[in-house]
């Protein structure tokens, strides 16, 4: 052959086959290390199960608006769960990827590296659904704390607010050289998260300013506590978290999209 | 006839300059040997061979590809086992290899590769478990199992004991044997005088030499003045480090 003749290159195999493959493998990785399935999934109800062995926090309370602590608190856990998958565990999955060179190596293949990514999502995402499902209906079950009164604003709210994790959660992996330094930034954005989510003190003893940031920061823990409760009247600016969410979750997309190294 | 042309390559990461001038050829069904000391950039030169790095400066073809623009044609017909590049800790060798073998319209047969590669009764291993030679030779098999033309190994019995050493290099030369061109990265001599067709010594980012393994040999011999030089003492002399002879 002539050095000019062109290599002949065989097609690809469709991309949704490839995609299948390597979900395959990052699901039974995940699996073979569960402690974030366990953690993300089970911790938020433990915990809210460990409030609600106190009798004082079981007891209707004027300082909720005559609700019992571990109502006004359930939506706390449920962040919990969503920021340990979204916030914790993905960048410290990509970042130890990084510094191994697994993505380097994929991307010595036919198939672009961004598939393990992909993936990567469909797993967090998922087990943040299974991890709110749970929740939700443990609580109802176990502590009488009532299904989500606006289920239709509370499943768009949450569907909103875990992309918006997600998203936060990518942009930090996306520039992490090791997994070290994924856990190291992670958790200042995860204490951030919690700080607001009301996880250290009751979202009623925040000082106004974090409770207005609450809104506005991922995963727009407000709406979700709004929405759980039906507290919803047209003073309250649920279209403008819900935008606010999704603009989050598009601006940092597109961030990690831009700034992602292979390397 | 040439199936790999290298002129003028070169690279800079920031200031430091890791490839300052590199051309060869390799001829199809060529092993061909890429020695030097540490730094001089060997690893730097195949990289960008293989289209995973981008050249600052010089042509590069592959089976008549440009490395920089035709990536993903080139990355059908090229195996790149890298220096430095593990796996997940907890991959099985088989799911490993049927991963990246699902990444290929005709792949190799995985069975067929674990045999080839004496790494059949490790087949359920998860990656962490391996010995490192037997991660060598996973990362050997996930370079082959594209079923590549070209197939570039960079140091790849590097941390193996003599006999996984003397087993790679049969290896090697079966995978030859089947029709592939292979660039090999090493820091062995008798690794390259065993193997290469021919050798191309790079010294800080330049080719000192590129003859067969046997002309370096009697050169250094003659430039010796007698008594049979070995090809360390032609490395040695050639990448400037004559007064250790
Ligand atoms: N990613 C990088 N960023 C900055 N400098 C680099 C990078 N990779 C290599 N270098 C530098 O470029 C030079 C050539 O490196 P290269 O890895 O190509 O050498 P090498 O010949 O493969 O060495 P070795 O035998 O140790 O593997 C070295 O000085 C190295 O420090
Ligand atoms: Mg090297």
């Amino acid at each position: 052959m002539s050095t000019t003749e062109r290599a002949g290159a065989p097609g690809r195999p469709p991309l949704p086959a490839v995609l299948r493959s390597v979900l395959a493998v990052e699901v039974r990785l995940f699996l073979r290390e569960p402690l974030t399935l366990v953690l993300g999934v089970a911790m938020p109800s433990v915990v809210l199960f460990g409030m609600a062995a106190i009798p004082a926090l079981r007891e209707p309370s004027p300082d909720f608006g005559g609700m019992r602590f571990i109502d006004f608190w359930a939506p706390t856990a449920l962040v919990l769960g969503l920021c340990l998958v979204g916030v914790s565990h993905l960048p410290a999955v990509i970042g130890t990827y990084r510094e191994n060179g697994v993505l380097r190596r994929l991307s010595t293949t036919p198939v672009h590296p961004g598939v393990l990514l992909v993936a990567q999502l469909i797993i967090v995402l998922a087990t943040m659904a299974l991890s709110s499902l749970v929740l939700v209906v443990a609580s109802w079950l176990v502590l009488d704390i009532g299904l989500p009164q606006r289920p239709l604003l509370f499943a768009v709210a949450l569907v909103t607010g875990s992309a918006s994790l997600v998203a936060s959660g990518m942009l930090v992996a996306a520039v992490v050289p090791s997994a070290r330094a994924a856990n190291g930034v992670a958790t200042l954005l995860y204490l951030v998260v919690m700080l607001v989510g009301g996880l250290f003190l009751p979202r009623f003893l925040l000082p106004e300013v974090l409770v207005r940031m609450g809104e506005f920061t991922p995963p727009g823990v407000q709406l979700l506590m709004d929405a759980w409760w039906g507290r919803v009247d047209s003073t309250n600016p649920h279209a403008v978290q819900l935008a606010v969410m999704a603009g989050i979750t598009v601006l940092a997309a597109a961030a990690a999209a831009r700034l992602f190294r292979w390397e | 006839m040439a199936i790999i042309e290298v002129a003028n390559l070169r690279k800079r990461y920031g200031e430091k300059v890791a490839v300052e001038d590199v051309s060869f050829s390799v001829d199809e069904g060529e092993i061909f040997g890429v020695l030097g000391p540490n730094g001089a950039g060997k690893t730097t030169t195949v990289e960008c061979v293989s289209g995973v790095r981008e050249p600052d400066r010089g042509r590069l073809r592959v089976l008549g590809l440009d490395p920089s623009t035709d990536r993903t044609r080139l990355r059908r017909v090229l195996g790149i086992q890298l220096q430095e590049a593990r796996l997940p800790d907890r991959i099985r060798v088989v799911e490993a290899l049927r991963m990246y073998a699902s990444f290929h319209q005709h792949p190799a047969d995985v069975g067929e590769l674990l045999s080839m590669l004496d790494i059949t009764d490790r087949a359920g291993a998860q990656y962490r478990t391996l010995s490192g030679g037997q991660q060598q030779r996973l990362s050997i098999a996930l370079a082959l199992v594209g079923r590549p033309r070209v197939a570039v190994l960079d140091e790849l019995t590097t941390g193996l004991d003599p006999r996984a050493r003397r087993e790679t290099w049969k290896l090697v030369e079966r995978v030859r044997d089947s029709g592939v061109t292979i660039v090999l990265v090493s820091h062995f001599m008798d690794e390259a005088e065993r193997l290469c067709d021919r050798v191309a010594v790079v010294d800080r980012g330049r080719v000192a030499a590129l003859d067969t393994p046997e002309r370096l040999v009697a050169r250094a011999s003659h430039e010796r003045g007698g008594g049979r030089a070995t090809l360390e003492d032609a490395f040695v002399s050639l990448t400037g480090g004559g007064d250790l002879l």
